[in-house]
């Protein structure tokens, strides 16, 4: 007998049925237990019984640790073992709140604590808003017929591929009394400064690197976003003779919005969250100046001698409040955007 | 799905690998170094391992950093390497193993490093916790070549500090140098020039006293000389909190006439200055009280939560046998801490740097002026707590943020918390 040539089976089949093979087998073997778990589960039990392993590891990983951080916050002492430590209930809280005037570091008890909440403040109001403003404006030269466009794109975001520790020791050594820009500016006439141990200069710094640091993930989104917005608005507007200002306003600007709360809301909570880079440039100093709220639960809890694990964990969990808030912002936000483009 | 099932079988060889990590034998020590001292500890190991094929010595060398931040964390977890060289030898002494038990001779060790055991073992207990690896001692050191260069003397052996400050400024004006002096900003380092000041931090029940006189004369004139440029700003105010920094890297680029520090820094200025200028060790300038440096050092230290005491003790007993030191110290450069080899007076020191040999010198010969309280610092509990407040503050009172007066009441406010704190 022989054979056609059609009906031999291709490669890809051969290989189909060898990988189909064995899973078959596994699949026929966990069919029945399975369906006999759905009998006695239901549907709304089957989903349980597939989420149990991914919500496990994020109990563990995640909402264990978070409940520890709560019991740590209201015992006192050194020691880390639990056993070892004794409860104080909400004295950690107490402490971190007792202030003659909020606006007034130095009248506190933990005046590091809301020195570093004002500078938080500080940091988030101007990176966020010099971010937003930075990434929006070169995702829109980005989104032109530039020569080399994928270049400019490219340098952009080659600074979110660094490090934080790099981007740090990068930017200390061009700002420090022997640095690059000293080196620069020395012919012109400038003595050697070192602008990391000048209070303002130094906060302005740490905004100028984060900025610089992070700038191209958010014009990455932007320039996503910019990329989607239909041609045919632009080129309608173009034969109304529409004025390019009013096209921005008009077109751009409101179809850009999911993208750019989206944008806020991640550079707000980043900016809550900056250590790594800061902590590198300046470590906090000059004095207080640029110690930040992440640096001072890392110091409280690891570096301070003694070390006081409940008073970083009592500031910790006021910190994931202020980032509860933030998210919940951006959920809303987020769904506002959903509704109002359903409604559309 | 895939994931989870992905970080599960990543989480099962995590803990596979950890259940096995300790193995009979398995001895791994935690070093951390300044200068050469990793690459002799791992020469002498070598040849310990050769002799004891049975014992496996592992060294993970780390920064001191690491020593600092994260092995507390690991011993109040439990956790660590069998055998650490650490600084903070009395607040982490709960977490040392008794070796008297387990050392081949205890009176060899009471004998030779009995004079440092205190500081390193649990109050009122006769504890062998481990031995120092070096003795420091904290002291001057003077850019010979731009003190020459702008034809000023070198300030005499009993020079105070205000004669040094004063040298130093005339140097920086004629040598245009950024600073005049400069002081690592740490609490261990300003408490020389505190005590030589007359300041006792001790009080008599044995916890922390407010800051007096002595400490707040220094420190008032400290900052004041920060505000005139004498003294380096930069050090102090580059950091918040209890970080430390060191001004070295200033004075190997010949950017300061003077520089406050320690012993440990002789090799490492003997390596990077090289030919570069001349130096010289100046011992610890005089205030109105004594001219005391402080003295310290790093110690190793066996860890208590060790599954190996046995192979640990053998491992300790062949590091502080008297040709082991005598050979660690002529080969770092570090000063020993074992009395027989200090007594026999016979170290050679391999280096062919004349300023390092006299450097050593001026060192050994400034631990006979080194003053009562500062020879209580090393094993007093409080020690770093205080240090930790002294430079915190002072940086902010440097930085402007605090008037000097505040940041005194302030570091009494932050001791008094912090012995609070702990309950003791």
């Amino acid at each position: 007998m022989t054979v056609s040539n059609a009906d031999k089976p291709t490669l890809p089949e051969r290989l189909g049925t060898i990988v189909k093979t064995p899973v078959g087998v596994v699949m026929g073997l966990i069919d029945a237990p399975m369906r006999a778990l759905q009998r006695l589960t239901g549907l709304s039990g089957m989903a349980l019984f597939f989420l149990a392993p991914n919500m496990l590891i994020f109990g563990i990983f995640v909402l264990l640790p978070l409940g520890i951080n709560v019991v740590y916050s209201v015992t006192g002492g050194s020691a880390l073992f639990l056993p070892e430590r004794t409860y104080v209930g909400g004295d950690q809280y107490a402490r971190l709140f007792d202030c003659g005037n909020y606006l007034d570091a130095l009248t506190c008890q933990e005046d590091a604590f809301w020195t570093a909440v004002g500078n938080t403040f500080w940091f988030v109001v101007l990176q966020v808003t010099f971010m937003i403003l930075a990434a929006l404006v070169t995702a829109l030269i980005l989104n032109r017929n530039l020569a080399a466009r994928s270049f400019w794109r490219a340098v952009f975001f080659f600074p979110v591929l660094l490090s934080p520790v790099v981007v740090g020791l990068i930017w200390r050594w061009i700002l420090q009394r022997q640095g690059l820009l000293n080196f620069i500016l020395y012919p012109f006439g400038m003595e050697p400064y070192n602008w990391l141990t000048d209070r303002d200069w130094s906060f302005m710094a740490a905004v100028g690197v984060s900025l610089w640091a992070h700038m191209g993930f958010y014009t990455l989104i932007l320039l996503a976003g910019l990329q989607a917005i239909p041609k045919d608005l632009y080129e309608a507007a173009a034969m109304d003779g529409t004025r390019p200002g009013r096209v921005f306003w008009r077109i751009t600007l409101p179809l850009l919005a999911p993208n750019l709360i989206v944008v806020i809301v991640l550079a707000l909570i980043r900016a809550v969250q900056v250590f790594d880079e800061v902590y590198i440039l300046t470590g906090g100093g000059p004095g207080t100046s640029t110690l930040f709220l992440t640096q001072y639960i890392y110091e409280t809890g690891f570096v301070s001698q003694p070390r006081n694990p409940g008073l970083a964990a009592a500031a910790s969990i006021l910190m994931g409040l202020v980032l509860v808030v933030l998210t919940l912002l951006q959920l809303g936000l987020g769904k506002r955007g959903e509704n109002k483009g359903k409604r559309r | 799905m895939r994931m989870t099932l992905r970080s599960l079988l990543a989480g099962a060889t995590l803990a596979l690998l950890t259940s096995t990590a300790a193995h009979a034998g398995d001895v791994r020590i935690m070093w951390y170094s300044d200068g050469i001292e990793g690459e002799v500890l791992a020469d002498l190991i070598s040849r310990f391992k050769a002799d004891n094929p049975d014992i496996n010595v592992i060294i993970d060398n780390v920064a001191y950093g690491v020593v600092k931040e994260q092995l507390p964390i690991q011993l109040e977890a439990g956790n660590g390497p069998d055998i650490a060289r650490v600084t903070a030898l009395k607040d982490l002494s709960r977490h040392w193993l008794d070796l008297r038990p387990l050392v081949a001779d205890a009176a060899y060790w009471d004998t030779n490093f009995g004079a440092q055991a205190d500081w390193m073992r649990p109050d009122g207990s006769n504890q062998i916790s481990g031995f120092m690896t070096q003795i420091t001692l904290t002291g001057g050191f003077a850019n010979k070549t731009l003190f020459e260069q702008a034809g000023v003397d070198l300030p005499g052996k009993d020079a105070t500090w205000d004669d040094w400050a004063a040298a130093s400024r005339k140097v920086a004006e004629s040598q245009k140098i950024p600073f005049a002096m400069a002081l690592d900003r740490s609490g261990h380092r300003i408490s020389a020039p505190n005590i030589a000041y007359g300041a006792n931090y001790i009080g008599e029940d044995g916890k922390p006293a407010p800051l007096d006189k002595g400490a707040k004369d220094f420190i008032g004139k400290f900052v004041g000389w920060a505000e005139d440029g004498t003294i380096s700003k930069d050090v102090w105010v580059s950091a918040a909190g209890q970080t430390y920094r060191a001004a070295a890297d200033d004075f190997i680029n010949a950017q300061l006439a003077f520089y406050y520090s320690g012993s440990w820094q002789v090799p490492n200025f003997s390596t990077k200055i090289g030919n570069g200028f001349d130096w010289v060790a100046t011992g610890s300038p005089c205030g109105p009280a004594s001219c005391t440096g402080m003295p310290g050092g790093a110690g190793l230290v066996a860890i208590k939560y060790t599954k190996n005491p046995k192979d640990v003790a053998k491992v300790m007993d062949y590091l502080a046998s008297e040709a082991v030191v005598k050979e660690f110290s002529e080969r770092t450069l570090f000063i020993p801490a074992h009395k027989g080899v200090i007594d026999k007076g016979d170290l050679a020191f391999k280096t062919q740097d004349p300023q390092v040999k006299a450097a050593l010198d001026i060192f050994v010969n400034a631990t006979k002026t080194t003053s009562e309280q500062a020879l209580k610092m090393p094993g007093w509990r409080w020690s770093d707590t205080v240090y930790g407040a002294l430079v915190a503050r002072i940086g902010q009172a440097i930085a402007g943020e605090l008037p000097v007066d505040d940041a005194f009441a302030r570091i009494d406010a932050d001791v008094a918390s912090k012995v609070k704190d702990s309950a003791l």
